[in-house]
């Protein structure tokens, strides 16, 4: 797309500020509770932060995988968190909650609905992830060699090395970064300070990737509030904006792409127009410490840029909403003026295969 | 246990999936029952290995299926210390990218080298198949690359 | 070429055997679970909504229809009402139960919602809606935290109910 097509497309936007979010405890593994009563507290903790309820909403839209809790049509169920009476319109995702929220917003620039809950949760303790992320690749010739998603991960980290682009070093000091910043984050499961020769002491998982370059296993769900126009202002003295999103898929054979960047990153980075004005902070949804390097470069983001304040997806890193939660933590920065203009990623497939970019700026 | 706790039980899903593989993906798995590799021919000339229906750089129809193999060079890899259960080898191995000669895609597959230290970007590998007997026209057919000259 | 000859005898590979099998570790929730461990003791224990009062049987944990936590359980009767039913003649995998058998709704005495049952000890050509049955459990002993402590809902010898009693959980 050209610089004038990109613009324009952009142009023809209704404005859609993120008016609330939420976020449950992110832990290793919620073995007390089903996914209506994981998603309870937070569903209510969105609405309450701006004193809505369920009546104030147009439209609900979650990301989930029922492959997780092997539960079918557990998204289904999960619905009772709202409470659906009178029915309302709703939709859903096998996708992490970012592309939900992307779905929602996209309806909200049909400027029929003017709010939008959205959801995302998953509970990856009840089953073997190993295994069930295996399901999600080529179901003819990758799926039935069970690759684990680290193994799939640590093809992409050799090839990164192999390129010249990133050391294990670097991915320890990647991982050492996160989760000391993970330390102010109250949601994070794994936060730490520890120095990067100390992290390379650690076994191999599956070589190159050390244990602390892999991302926890976490139960957690989350929940967003969009709104459009009036209900924009009227729920937040100051709007933090969507003033661009897209995303891109790249083909699922690990072997027919360049493990080592992301042309789908650049693409969508540069429909929603990152490099249209300065960012502050990215919230970046790397899984695998590695990625974070591949990401920065498709972003076009330099070193003055901070990456991840969350601690990111090593930090806490609960499948499918994981990346919902990097919209929420960016947005989050700008709220509290810390940044003024922000952008957001979440990534869904192995190795990077799918990315979502949001941009978001106050005023 | 206390009534405030909530209760578990052990679950399993099985699905018991059998998908039709279509002309192309057909031809390669027909090609590793009968013991040999088999790519097609993309939009742009190019051969992708494990062929597709389509060129995934641009959606065109794939043309011709043409032989490749049986060796290879090694493109990424990563060394499996600790096979999980359902891996397709239950002693240390290495998945690797291997782009077989002729084709200018990778395929995914186990190298059984024994060590770390026996497998680096750039080896040349070669197939090596399951008895004819024991194929079904499935990835498993394959049981191993193994570096070219050494020894499954 | 391998020089392979079986292949044309076989012809060619039309089909993917891929079959999967996936272990967890399945938690029902807090909720649920008062809901099962009330079976294991031999009794219905249903949860009220607190803003419509509604009682759910079992209860996932939150009213459906106002989307809060239902926290008060409730101890329902062991008696209730065939709401509507269905005659299974069908024979299908797994089934355990010889056909004909009549799968019906059933609304305990005191719930707001009817949950499946299955009823015996009536011919198939006598089912109806609002016949009153009552739960026949398994002995003490086999009692668990499972449906399976519920073996069927058979008659009750009570009069049929009224239609308006149960018109509104259709």
């Amino acid at each position: 797309m050209s610089a004038a097509a990109a613009k324009a497309k952009r142009a023809v936007r209704r404005p859609v500020s993120i008016a609330s979010f939420a976020q449950s405890e992110n832990v290793r593994r919620d073995d007390q509770h089903n996914e209506v009563e994981m998603l309870m507290p937070v569903v209510a903790e969105v609405f309450a932060n701006i004193g809505i309820t369920k009546n104030d909403i147009d439209f609900i839209c979650s990301g989930s995988s029922d492959y997780l809790i092997g539960g079918p049509f557990s998204f289904v169920t999960a619905l009772d968190a709202v409470g659906v009476w009178p029915p309302m319109p709703e939709s859903h995702t096998e996708m992490d909650g970012a592309w939900a929220l992307y779905e929602a917003w996209v309806l909200l620039q049909e400027g029929e609905i003017d709010a939008a809950l959205v959801y995302s949760f998953g509970r990856s303790s009840p089953g073997n992830l190993n295994e069930i992320l295996a399901l999600q690749l080529d179901p003819y010739y990758l799926a039935p060699l069970w690759p684990d998603p680290v193994s799939v991960a640590a093809l992409q980290a050799r090839a990164l090395i192999d390129a010249g682009k990133g050391s294990e070093e670097d991915f320890a000091a990647i991982a050492s970064r996160s989760r000391k910043d993970a330390l102010s984050n109250p949601k994070a499961q794994v936060a730490h300070d520890i120095p990067v020769e100390t992290l390379l002491r650690d076994e191999y998982v599956v070589s190159p990737l050390r244990r602390h370059t892999l991302p926890p296993i976490t139960d957690g769900a989350a929940a967003m509030v969009l709104a459009a126009g009036d209900k924009a202002r009227e729920w937040s003295d100051k709007p933090v904006w969507i003033t661009g999103f897209d995303h891109r898929i790249e083909t699922h054979s690990l072997g027919g792409r360049d493990l080592t960047s992301s042309p789908s990153t650049a693409k969508a980075a540069d429909v929603a127009g990152v490099a249209d004005g300065p960012i502050d902070v990215a919230e970046l949804h790397a899984p695998f410490a590695h990625q974070e390097i591949i990401l920065k470069e498709a972003l076009g983001l330099d070193d003055g840029v901070t990456i991840n304040p969350s601690g990111g997806a090593l930090a806490a890193n609960p499948i499918m909403s994981a990346g919902l939660i990097r919209i929420g933590e960016a947005a989050a920065r700008i709220a509290s003026g810390q940044a003024a203009r922000a952008v957001a990623h979440a990534t869904s497939g192995p190795c990077l295969q799918q990315n979502l970019v949001c941009v978001l700026e106050g005023e | 246990m206390p009534e405030s706790e909530a209760l578990h039980a052990s679950h399993v899903l099985e699905y018991p999936y059998s998908r039709s593989v279509g002309p192309v993906i057909g031809a390669f798995l027909t090609g590793l029952r009968d013991g040999r590799l088999l790519g097609v021919r993309g939009a742009g000339g190019s051969v992708i290995v494990p062929p597709t229906e389509y060129d995934p750089a641009t959606g065109d129809d794939t043309g011709e299926l043409v032989e490749v193999g049986p060796g290879g060079v090694v493109e990424s890899w990563a060394w499996v210390p600790n096979p999980l259960p359902k891996h397709p080898l239950a002693r240390p191995f290495a998945w690797a990218l291997i782009r077989l000669d002729g084709a200018d895609t990778a395929m995914l597959h186990v190298v059984d080298a024994g060590g770390p230290d026996q497998v680096a970007t750039g080896d040349r590998v070669t197939v090596h198949f399951r008895p004819a007997g024991d194929r079904i026209g499935a990835m498993a057919d394959i049981e191993a690359f193994v570096p070219e000259g050494g020894t499954a | 070429m391998s020089g392979q000859t079986t292949a044309e005898d076989l012809g060619p590979v039309t089909t993917l055997a891929t079959p999967i099998r996936l272990d967890f570790e399945f938690t029902p929730g807090v909720a649920q679970s008062r809901f099962l461990r009330g079976l294991e003791k031999g009794r219905f224990v249903g949860q009220r909504c607190p803003t419509c009062g509604k009682v759910y049987v079992p209860s996932r944990g939150s009213c459906p229809t106002d989307g809060v936590p239902t926290t008060e359980d409730v101890d329902l009767a062991n008696v209730g009402t065939v709401t509507t039913y269905c005659v299974v003649n069908v024979p299908f995998a797994g089934q355990s139960i010889e056909i004909p058998y009549i799968c019906a709704q059933v609304l305990l005495d005191g719930a707001d919602i009817s949950f499946m049952g299955l009823i015996q000890q009536i011919p198939t050509d006598e089912i109806r809606m609002g016949l009153r049955v009552e739960a026949v459990w398994v002995e003490p002993e086999e009692l668990t935290p499972s449906l399976a402590s519920v073996r069927y809902f058979r008659p009750s010898g009570e009069p049929d109910a009224d239609y308006e009693t149960y018109k509104d959980y259709l």
